[in-house]
């Protein structure tokens, strides 16, 4: 009998498929991108290794976002959606218990935050952030409401689609990502500047959440799924070369 | 063509925004919302080691602070050992190793209390340099960006660090090494990070 390959180092991640860190179009980047190049690093034990979260960090309601900031009996305005998927690694396989966040702006395109100072109204019963464990298949919900575009100051007339930020940890520190997911059908997707930092179609297509009637709860709420990847690992076939713990 | 392979690819990243603090750090957004927000406390109550402070300020391009920024910080204990299963050793109870925080809005300032890592055991078994890896979003940023922290006052494992020595350009180096000082009998580090420019912060592609 053969013992079963050890995972080692994590696949190297696609620079020409995230978006570079310079792109003229969305201005902020500007004067916030390195110009000289990243220096690459083989993964030792401080890149494969990272923090774990349990279910003594979070509440079970944490992922509610109709409830976790309504005022008892009220609920958020909005488009009442669930968002679901799985995270997976680039192997296929599930990312069990790791910690996935999200934020967003309310059904008018406000964020609660002491920074936003859009004309589009707070919503008392909505703080627009919540956060989850993923199950033993890597599977994840949150439930929230729709949020709305809103305009931002890059070019005099920008708007952003509407979208969901998302963070998420995978096991180990080189895994960690934050994205933003969009909406199928949205027009202002091909328009928008930060979506477009991401130079290949194919690559913009993953983050676009699909409307999937069958997990939709009728008279209720519609779903939008929504599979996130982080990167995947080699299994060492022949040799480990990283040594020492 | 042959056969296919059967890889996904990887979820592209996106930038973090300007209200990345609802997300992560709602308190800080303006409103309450959890029990407990993650990643203040680093080392716990239990962890061995010198209690240190490390502070700074991420500049962009034109020496302006980046006051939007959010950083995550990954760390070993004193006794060099990562807080996760797959790294041989123990951890003090309560010790995570890691830290989540955000830079003050008038200032840019950003700082975290932790222990002192100790050495880790690198690749082909060769030690690296006590480091803290460090994780940077922020409005602008379109790919979190990675780097390492290293000790002034560990000159002598800085000089045999794996990581450091790959950086081709000696004065590059220097942009991973936190100065020393005391403030209060507190050893306190300093760690401005440089997105770009004159003394461009080396950043790491890991
Ligand atoms: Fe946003």
């Amino acid at each position: 009998m053969t013992t079963p390959p050890k995972p080692g180092e994590f696949y190297q991640r696609d620079r020409r498929w995230h978006p570079p860190a310079l792109s003229q179009d969305y201005k902020t980047s500007v004067t916030r991108s390195p110009r000289l190049p990243l220096i690459s690093l083989e993964n030792t034990a401080s890149e494969i290794t990272g923090p774990v979260f349990g279910h003594k960090d979070i509440d079970p309601a944490d992922n509610d976002l109709l409830r976790n900031f309504a005022k008892p009996g009220e609920s958020p305005i909005g488009e009442r959606i669930i968002v679901h998927g799985r995270v997976l690694d680039e192997n296929a396989r599930p990312v069990p218990n790791t910690l996935v966040e999200i934020w967003q702006a309310n059904a008018s395109g406000r964020y609660r935050h002491k920074k936003d100072t859009y004309l589009g109204a707070l919503d008392p019963n909505f703080g627009g952030c919540g956060r989850t464990l993923t199950d033993a298949e890597g599977n994840y919900c949150f439930r929230t409401v729709k949020p709305g575009a809103y305009p931002w100051r890059n070019w005099v007339n920008d708007w952003r689609p509407a979208h969901i930020h998302v963070s998420v940890f995978g096991t180990g520190f080189a895994q960690r990502l934050i994205t933003q997911l969009y909406f199928e059908g949205d027009p202002l997707i091909a328009r928008c500047p930060i979506v477009n930092t991401i130079p290949d179609p194919a690559a913009v297509e993953m983050l676009i959440a699909r409307m999937d009637m069958n997990a939709t709860i009728p008279l209720d709420t519609i779903a939008y799924r929504f599979n996130i990847v982080l990167r995947g690992r080699r299994s060492t076939l022949f040799e480990n070369r990283l040594e020492g713990n | 063509m042959g056969q296919k392979l059967e890889y996904l690819k990887e979820t592209p990243s996106q930038t973090a925004g300007p209200y990345v603090h609802i997300g992560l750090a709602p308190g800080a957004a303006g409103f309450e919302i959890y029990e407990q927000e993650l990643g203040w406390d680093m080392a716990g109550p239990n962890a061995k080691g010198e209690p240190i402070r490390v502070e700074g300020v991420v500049l962009d391009s034109t020496g302006a602070p980046v006051k939007d920024v959010l950083l995550e910080a990954w760390q070993a204990n004193a006794e060099g050992v990562y807080a996760h299963p797959e790294h041989i050793g123990e951890v003090e109870d309560g010790f995570r190793g890691w830290g989540r925080v955000i830079t003050d809005f008038e200032t840019g300032e950003w700082g975290f209390d932790t222990v002192k890592p100790g050495p880790v055991t690198g690749r082909n078994g060769q030690m690296m340099a006590p480091h803290i890896n460090l994780w940077i979003v922020a409005r602008g940023i379109n790919v979190g960006l990675n780097t390492r922290l290293y000790f002034e006052d560990e000159a002598e494992a800085n000089a045999a660090d794996p990581v450091i020595n790959l950086i081709e350009w000696e004065s590059r180096r220097q942009t991973l090494i936190a100065r020393r000082c005391e403030r209060g009998g507190q050893p306190v580090y300093r760690f401005d990070i440089r997105l770009q420019g004159d003394g461009e912060t080396v950043f790491f592609d890991i």
